[in-house]
C-alpha cells in the first residue's frame, strides 16, 4: 500500500533517493582535506629556498606524488560542492544553469590538469 | 503573473552583527577564495611539469607583493576554512550547539587561524634567511 497522496501519485514527484550524497560528500572531503592541507602548508613553508631542481625532487618521491594527486583530485571534488551550494542560492533560471555546467567543466578540467602535471614530473 | 508582495523574515539588515553570523559568511568567502587558491595551486603544477622558464615566470608573480599578499591571505583562509569546517563537523554530530559554546568556539577559530597563519610565515621566513 503506497502511502502517497493521490496528489503526489499524478503529479509523479517524489525522493530523488540520494538527498543526502551531496551532504555527506561534503563532509567525506573535508575530513580527507584536514591532514592534506595542513601537510602541503607545513611542506611549503618549511621548503626552503624554492629552485626548480629542487621542487622536481621533492615531487619524484612516490610518497608526494600520490599525497599531491590525493589532494588534487579532493580539493576539487570539494570546490565543486560548496561553490554549486553557493550558486544554487544566490544564482536563478539559466544563469545558474550554465553557473553549475561551467563549475563542473572547470573543476574536471583543474583536476586532470593538476594530475597530470603530477604524474609528467613523478615519471 | 508576478510575484505577490509577501512579507519577508527578519533578514541580515535586521539583526545586530555578531560572531556566528559574520563566521558563517566568512566561512563561504574563504571557501571561494581559496577555489580560487586551488586553481592556482593547478597553475604553479602545470608550470612546473612545463619547465623551468615556465616554473620561473610563476614564481615571480608569486614573488610580486600582490603575490606574496595572496598567499598570505590564501594560508589564513585555509586555517580559517580548516578550523571552522571540523567546527562544523562538531555541529553535525548533534554537540556544542548551544549559543555560548558556539560564540566560543568562534572566537578560538578566529585566535587558531590568526596564530597559525603567523606560525606558518615564521616558520617560511626562518626556512629562507
Amino acid at each position: 500500500m503506497s502511502l502517497r497522496t493521490p496528489l503526489s501519485n499524478a503529479k509523479g514527484l517524489g525522493s530523488a533517493k540520494e538527498g543526502a550524497h551531496h551532504w555527506w560528500a561534503q563532509r567525506l572531503t573535508s575530513i580527507a582535506l584536514v591532514p592534506l592541507t595542513i601537510w602541503l602548508a607545513f611542506t611549503i613553508a618549511s621548503f626552503g629556498e624554492f629552485s626548480y631542481s629542487a621542487v622536481i625532487l621533492w615531487m619524484q618521491s612516490p610518497l608526494v606524488a600520490v599525497a599531491l594527486a590525493l589532494l588534487v583530485v579532493t580539493m576539487f571534488y570539494h570546490v565543486q560542492l560548496g561553490v554549486q551550494v553557493i550558486i544554487e542560492d544566490y544564482v536563478s533560471g539559466w544563469r545558474k544553469v550554465a553557473s553549475l555546467i561551467a563549475l563542473n567543466f572547470a573543476c574536471i578540467a583543474f583536476t586532470f590538469m593538476g594530475l597530470f602535471s603530477i604524474i609528467e614530473v613523478s615519471l | 503573473m508576478g510575484t505577490p508582495q509577501r512579507p519577508l523574515s527578519p533578514h541580515l539588515g535586521i539583526y545586530r552583527w555578531q560572531l556566528t553570523m559574520a563566521l558563517s559568511i566568512l566561512h563561504r568567502m574563504s571557501g571561494v577564495f581559496l577555489s580560487v587558491g586551488a586553481v592556482v595551486m593547478v597553475v604553479v603544477l602545470a608550470a612546473i611539469a612545463t619547465g623551468s622558464s615556465q616554473f620561473e615566470t610563476v614564481q615571480s608573480w608569486l614573488a610580486h607583493p600582490i603575490g606574496l599578499l595572496l598567499l598570505v591571505g590564501w594560508s589564513f583562509a585555509l586555517y580559517l576554512h580548516l578550523v571552522n569546517g571540523v567546527r562544523h563537523l562538531i555541529w553535525d554530530a548533534g554537540v556544542a550547539l548551544e549559543k555560548n559554546t558556539a560564540n566560543r568556539s568562534g572566537l578560538f577559530v578566529i585566535a587558531f587561524a590568526v596564530l597559525a597563519t603567523a606560525a606558518t610565515w615564521a616558520l617560511a621566513c626562518e626556512e629562507l634567511v
